[in-house]
């Protein structure tokens, strides 16, 4: 691609996604705006985004441009390398998925209280600022494009005001954003003063001693540790996730994240250059912990979107697991491992981008057709909303990571990284990176254990609601949207070669090293460190699957016009005692009990009972009622104490605030005869 | 050409003796517990008459819960086929390496657990959950017990691991001790048998499995059953192969072959006798008891794992 047609592209996907936020202005007084202009210009803007995303990694190509904005002696540096390259292009298949699905979710908004204006307009930012992060070059546009990312997701988290709750997740998302966005900023302060200037390629040259250099890598890890959701810095991401639109939650759960995944990449692997491994053991035991509590939490909850937030938790917690692991072997010199862990991480950011936001439409689409959002009262949807549920249910096996969905390739890449930990040489690394692959190994069966409560609660059985049982299947759009993200879901699980070829060119390109076997046995075979060690073949198991799906296809062709119908319909086996009705079935809560047992002390549970007593006799109540609540453990243990301080500490700096003048008269005096003291 | 033509055989005869295998643990079981055993061949009558039988099919019923039963059979097959029964290096080994053979379990534990829930009863509910439960835990032992192998192989290719244990010798390596107890702890918990699980009963508050399978009949209950059957013995090979790997051909002549029939006929007879016992002597847990020994399990692997990289490592 020249680089003439590059720049006419980057107008399209950068043009779209401004030019979508700029027509919403009107969307209040003219609301078919929203659908004709708005959202189609965001599919466009996506589509787009993808296509030089693509171009980018396939050739290796660099394309950078300087934007006359900024300040006079900054200009904005924008670039995208095959790095940015692939990050751009998964912003991009979000959007054109957002894109598609927004116009029939969003009718819902035209006849409420809020303002379709804000919601087009954020949404238009929003995607420009993920894009704007992953192409800046330079500091200063980088924070710039981070946050306005930030302020715009705020508006998003904060949409539907009127509930207390939301504005309170909208508060509390904005609060960590800042705190993250500080973090980062002190990171490139490091890395920029040590390099004399902003744009990244002077900050690529600075030389760090190891403690500098430590320091800025701590500083970038909280602050898009803070953003991506490692635990403790999780906290606010099964707030707001839940309460935003639900292309929206999709966006910021299967995208947004995977670009704080990109901002953290950039720093430690390209600005700060060689990481250190004593970095990557740090990274491995919060990743280890972030994703078996993700889990953890994720099968407890009820409220669906809550759960696939706290389920992105763990994801990310499996992304960072590989990226520790590259620290480790990069920095101990097994550049094909730190590869090889790299471009886990990558396929699992590419995966749970996919399948997330796949999970976070549906469970919109649940919300929209069937009203309801919590688990205990779904049921039977399956019936309803087939092809939603067929979309879903292929999104519950990747994330599952079953053979052969495009999940398990990432999980199986990081096992086999993994499990290469006997080739180094201090016993600690070798110990501990085992016990990552075990708590790996622990969070994908539990996740399984999730996802199999959530579509059988929610899709299979029998209907608890009215509006459950009647609802109909979304539109073209929204079910489209669904579609393309489970077809990408099983694409990239059935040709896991090409795709590991490709990330390997982009890893090449960023570290300089390279996988040699992995790919080296043609597309039928990925064999990440060498055919000995291990090999997986997708598309033979693929053929399998779809051959038992086959032997199905003709039993029930055969066997079922041919007169013996060899099959007949009943009712359900009730022991006898009458019929059995939607209550009977096991709930959510019921389905995770026994893992509730196992587990008790990593959550903080109350129990509530609620009794109506028949005749005064509390022993046969006429109604009963529980209920479980999860609390977050880390408001215990962390915030609650951080924020009692806080409370404590301005309580006591505000005893100087008296409200008389002649006091403040006085401090400005002190003040001035102490600047002037430091001055002189 | 030959070679494929003898991983196709491998396969079949995995897929055709399965019910046998089962059949030999209950014959054994019964002998040992004083009552007369039925033929060997009941199994196999048994998956015949239900194939025969007509499906009964609850008005509730999706599509899911006709389609699960072949994908059952289907990833347990799949499983089958990695799995090295006479001969190391045969080509079908090489599409799926034992993390992914864990994963066609699971795949093929989501569905039935799927299935389980599909109808809308308590029983199906109470089975799927209670068989996530387990495999929640059973799972990650599995997995710590591969690993543990993996490493003293520096593979995960179940027939270069099989061949390095050749190689090894006789020696005594802890790490593999540990992994074995770890293994059988698990394929108990898996294959659900006593105490985790009792294949026999249809009492619910004991039922696991049984409960998820409720609703199936005709040739969906075959199926399922004899997929069942399959992972009996796909566990049973595994146990008998990686840590008892004498006999097995490494070279596909026929004389290895007719050597590798004999041995693994005779190990897997033992291990039938050793299950069987096993399941006389013990009494089935309490449902709330199962996660401690999915723990030591869990603990077993671990201490394995450990002691490789603290004792065996140079």
């Amino acid at each position: 691609m020249s680089h003439h047609l590059f720049v006419q592209m980057l107008a399209f996907a950068l043009g779209g996604s401004l030019g979508s936020a700029l027509v919403s202005l009107v969307a209040d007084r003219y609301p078919r705006v929203l659908s004709r202009v708005a959202f189609p210009a965001l599919a466009v803007a996506g589509a787009a985004s993808v296509t030089i995303g693509l171009e980018a990694i396939l050739t290796g190509g660099r394309f950078a441009v300087e934007l006359p904005l900024g300040l006079p002696w900054l200009h904005w540096h924008l670039k995208l390398d095959p790095l940015a390259g692939f990050f751009f292009s998964l912003i991009g298949i979000g959007t054109l998925a957002a894109g598609l699905y927004g116009p029939a979710y969003c009718r819902e908004f035209r006849h409420g209280p809020y303002s379709l204006a804000v919601l087009g307009l954020a949404t238009g930012l929003f995607i420009a600022g993920m894009q704007l992060v992953v192409l800046a070059d330079d500091a200063f546009a980088f924070m710039i494009a981070w946050e306005l990312m930030s302020l715009s997701s705020y508006f998003l988290v904060g949409y539907q005001h009127q509930n207390a709750a939301n504005r309170r997740a909208a508060f509390f998302y904005l609060l960590m954003a800042q705190i993250g966005g500080l973090s980062i900023l002190l990171s490139f302060g490091v890395l920029a003063g040590f390099g004399h200037g902003f744009t990244f390629e002077e900050m690529r040259a600075a030389p760090l001693s190891l403690s500098w250099s430590s320091i800025a890598f701590t500083l970038a890890l909280v602050g898009f540790g803070a953003k991506a959701g490692l635990v403790p810095l999780h906290a606010w991401l099964p707030e707001a996730h839940p309460v935003a639109p639900s292309h929206i939650s999709a966006l910021m759960s299967g995208v947004m994240l995977k670009v704080s995944v990109y901002g953290f990449i950039r720093v430690v692997f390209d600005l700060i250059g060689s990481p250190h491994w004593s970095w990557g053991v740090a990274l491995l035991i919060i990743a280890g912990i972030t994703a078996l509590y993700g889990v953890l939490y994720a099968l407890l909850q009820n409220n669906l979107k809550r759960l696939l937030a706290y389920s992105s938790v763990e994801n990310i917690g499996i992304i960072f697991i590989g990226l520790g692991l590259s620290i480790i072997f990069y920095g101990t010199g097994q550049h094909l491992l730190g590869t090889l862990g790299l471009v886990a991480a990558l396929y699992h950011s590419l995966n749970h981008m996919l399948f997330k936001s796949l999970l976070f439409l549906g469970a919109g689409t649940v919300l929209q057709r069937a009203r309801e959002h919590d688990l205990e009262r779904m049921g039977g949807l399956l019936k309803a909303l087939p092809w939603t549920g067929l979309c879903f249910l292929i999104g519950c096996m990747s994330i599952s990571a079953l053979p052969p969905s495009n999940g398990f390739v990432s999980e199986w890449v990081t096992f086999q990284t993994a499990l290469q930990a006997t080739s180094l040489e201090s016993g600690v690394l070798r110990a501990v990176i085992p016990i990552t692959a075990a708590v790996l190994a622990l969070t994908g069966a539990l996740a399984a254990a999730c996802f199999v409560k959530v579509y059988g609660v929610a899709f299979l059985g029998l209907a608890r609601t009215r509006r459950g049982r009647r609802c109909t299947e979304a539109g073209p759009g929204m079910v489209g949207a669904q579609g393309m993200l489970a077809a990408l879901c099983l694409m990239f699980g059935v040709f896991p070669t090409a795709t590991v070829t490709a990330l390997n060119h982009i890893v090449t390109d960023l570290t300089g090293h390279a996988l040699t076997a992995a790919t080296a046995n043609g597309w039928l075979w990925l064999t990440p460190i060498s055919s000995d060690t291990a090999s997986y073949s997708a598309p033979l198991v693929s053929l399998g699957v779809l051959l038992s799906l086959a032997a199905w296809a003709v039993v029930y062709l055969v066997l079922r016009p041919g007169g013996h119908a060899r099959m007949t319909r009943g009712d359900t086996w009730d022991c006898g005692f009458g019929p059995l009705n939607a209550r009977m079935q096991y709930t959510s809560t019921a389905f995770t009990m026994p893992v509730q047992r196992i587990f008790k002390p990593f959550w903080d549970l109350r129990e509530e009972v609620e009794r109506e007593p028949r005749n005064g006799l509390p022993q046969e109540p006429e109604r009963l009622r529980h209920q479980l609540h999860v609390d977050d453990i880390s408001w215990r243990l962390l915030y609650t104490p951080v924020v009692k301080l806080l409370h404590a500490t301005t309580r006591r700096v505000g005893r100087i605030q008296t409200g008389h003048l002649r006091h403040y008269l006085a401090y400005s005096f002190i003040t001035l005869i102490l600047l002037l003291w430091i001055i002189t | 050409m030959k070679i494929w033509a003898l991983a196709l055989l491998q396969s079949t005869a995995f897929v055709l003796l399965a019910p046998l295998f089962a059949g030999w643990v209950k014959w054994v079981k019964c002998r040992l517990q004083n009552r007369r055993p039925p033929p060997l061949a009941q199994p196999y009558r048994d998956l015949w008459k239900l194939f025969g039988k007509e499906a009964l099919l609850s008005h509730n019923a999706s599509i899911l819960f006709r389609i699960v039963p072949y994908i059952v059979a289907g990833a347990t097959l799949l499983a089958a086929a990695v799995v090295p029964l006479l001969a190391v290096n045969l080509p079908t080994a090489a599409i799926a390496d034992v993390i992914v053979l864990t994963g066609f379990f699971a795949l093929a534990r989501f569905f039935l657990a799927l299935a389980g829930m599909d109808v809308g009863t308590a029983f199906g509910g109470m089975g799927s959950s209670r068989e996530m439960t387990i495999s929640a835990l059973a799972e990650p032992a599995m997995l710590l017990a591969v690993f543990t192998l993996a490493m003293v192989a520096a593979s995960t290719n179940l027939s270069t691991v099989i061949e390095q244990v050749l190689s090894d010798g006789l020696v005594l390596r802890p790490s593999l001790l540990f992994a074995l107890l770890a293994m059988c702890l698990v394929a108990v918990a898996e294959t659900g048998r006593i105490p985790v699980d009792n294949p026999a009963t249809h009492l619910e508050l004991t039922m696991i499995h049984e409960a998820m399978i409720l609703e199936y009949s005709g040739r969906h209950l075959a199926l399922i059953e004899w997929a069942a059957q399959l992972k009996l013995m796909i566990y049973g090979v595994l146990i008998a192969n990686i840590f008892f790997p004498w006999g097995i051909a490494t070279t596909p002549t026929p004389v290895a072959l007719l050597v590798a029939v004999a041995a693994i006929t005779a190990k897997l007879s033992i291990l039938g006798v050793l299950l069987a016992t096993g399941e006389s002597v013990l009494a089935k847990m309490r449902l709330f008891r199962v996660p401690a020994f999915l723990l030591l399990a869990l603990t077993l692997g671990f201490v394995g794992l450990l002691s490789h990289i603290i004792l065996e490592i140079r």
